[in-house]
């Protein structure tokens, strides 16, 4: 099987610091892959490189067959928006706007006419159990509610790959494991190809397989049992 | 030490490794995974703890008990009868005449006091806090730093073994009944306390190498 997303060899440095030094790793299309690994690891750095989100200083990054890395920054841009879904640590809302507003953004971004992305995005409220709250913004929302409204606003445009950077990392545990429930399950359903990054192994067991940033490399996770 | 206090003393070494999910011989079935939750689970006080819910005949017994507690690993029959004659012989349970009816035994059981006490006290003891998985990885670690082998690749090795019993019992959660996540989460968390004294281990790996070979 052909990788969707790959990188090899991947160097990237903070001015002097460096925070990859080589991380080669492949992701097949539909599969969910856990980064791990301990903070400042380079596993966020890694994530951010995969998504063209930094350009890499060494290194090749594929997507779908073609060089990632060597887009010109509009391309990326327009990758990043029509291809790629995102889901961070915090929400990351939009405060001005309401929870549907918010979910419908990537589409609108694209292009989408507001009636057709606001009718999109309202389907993901019944399907992540957000009914009633399309109105509401960011600060009346709970950490769940806000961390599922971003989930729909990550996938709500079909991504190919979302990723998505500690999303439990500011919740309790069963608000935590309910939002991986719906982000694996939604992924799944629709093909989604997830980049899932997090230091904590019960969100990790969520995916298919794990690999480990260490000190800017990644180690693969092989079970022999 | 007395021989008791040295029996007692080799089951508290011994008898947590075996019901302890991160140590118990690792298997690809969440089933399978379950019932060694319930290794160390007291059969006979399991079995009054549900004759205290109501009078039982001992296929009754063993019917909820394989529905509750038996996740693959059912109660022989033999050890069912055995055990509430024990119960009974010990006044914690008390038979009814034989009853007529298909089976090897229509005894009807009940509860008595003495049982009702023994299931309070055995209830209000908190599970010994052993630090019991650690004591094998610490002795493997500290064995591979001292013949020079690479303690941070067996480390690796149990990691994996231990997150893919954690994606098992993650699947087992998902699509199983809330008695089932109930379970699984306790394999989760034990599973994950591992995982984390693993992760501190291969962070000072050096310092332990340098303290085993002063």
């Amino acid at each position: 099987m052909t990788a969707l997303l790959d990188a090899q060899d991947v160097t990237f440095s903070f001015g002097a610091t460096p925070a990859l030094r080589g991380a080669t790793v492949s992701i097949e299309s539909g599969e969910i892959l856990a980064v791990m690994g301990p903070s400042g690891s380079g596993k966020s750095t890694l994530l951010h490189c995969l998504a063209g989100i930094l350009v890499p200083d060494g290194g090749a990054i594929t997507f779908a067959g073609e060089r990632l890395d060597t887009l010109r920054e509009a391309e990326r841009t327009a990758l990043r928006r029509d291809r790629f879904g995102f889901v961070f640590q915090f929400g990351q809302l939009v405060p001005e706007l309401t929870a549907q507003e918010n979910v419908a953004l990537p589409l609108l971004l694209a292009g989408t006419a507001r009636t057709t992305a606001m009718t999109a995005a309202q389907e993901w409220f019944g399907r992540l159990g957000l009914d009633g709250l399309e109105r509401r913004r960011s600060g009346e929302l709970s950490g769940g509610q806000a961390q599922r409204v971003a989930l729909a606003r990550g996938l709500v445009s079909r991504p190919q790959v979302l990723f998505a950077d500690e999303p439990t990392g500011a919740l309790d545990s069963l608000t935590g494991e309910q939002v991986m429930d719906l982000l694996t399950s939604a992924a799944r359903e629709q093909g989604t190809t997830v980049v899932l990054v997090t230091h904590e192994p019960r969100v990790a067991a969520y995916a298919d397989r794990e690999v480990i940033v260490r000190d800017g490399k990644v180690t693969p996770i092989v079970c022999v049992v | 030490m007395s021989c008791r206090t040295q029996a007692l003393s080799r089951y508290r070494m011994q008898a947590p490794i075996q019901r302890t999910p991160g140590v118990a011989p690792l298997t690809t079935t969440a089933t399978y995974t379950l019932s060694v939750l319930f290794v160390g689970m007291t059969v006979p006080l399991t079995l009054l703890g549900l004759l205290e819910r109501e009078p039982s005949h001992g296929y009754d017994l063993k019917r909820d008990y394989d529905t509750l507690f038996g996740r693959g690993k059912p109660l022989p029959f033999g050890q069912v009868y055995s055990t509430l004659a024990r119960l009974a012989r010990d006044g914690k349970v008390t038979a009814a005449e034989t009853e007529p009816g298909a089976g090897p035994d229509r005894k009807r059981y009940v509860i008595t006091e003495q049982g009702v006490t023994e299931v309070e006290a055995w209830l209000a003891e908190p599970v010994a806090p052993e630090p019991h998985l650690q004591t094998v990885l610490f002795a493997k670690v500290v064995l591979a730093l001292m013949s020079g082998r690479s303690a941070e690749h067996y480390l690796d090795l149990q990691r994996a073994a231990h997150l893919q019993r954690m994606r098992e019992l993650t699947e087992l959660k998902r699509h199983g009944t809330v008695v089932d996540a109930l379970l699984a989460d306790h394999g989760l968390f034990h599973l994950e306390a591992d995982l984390r004294w693993i992760e501190l281990t291969s962070a000072r790996l050096d310092a332990l190498a340098g303290a085993v070979h002063s």
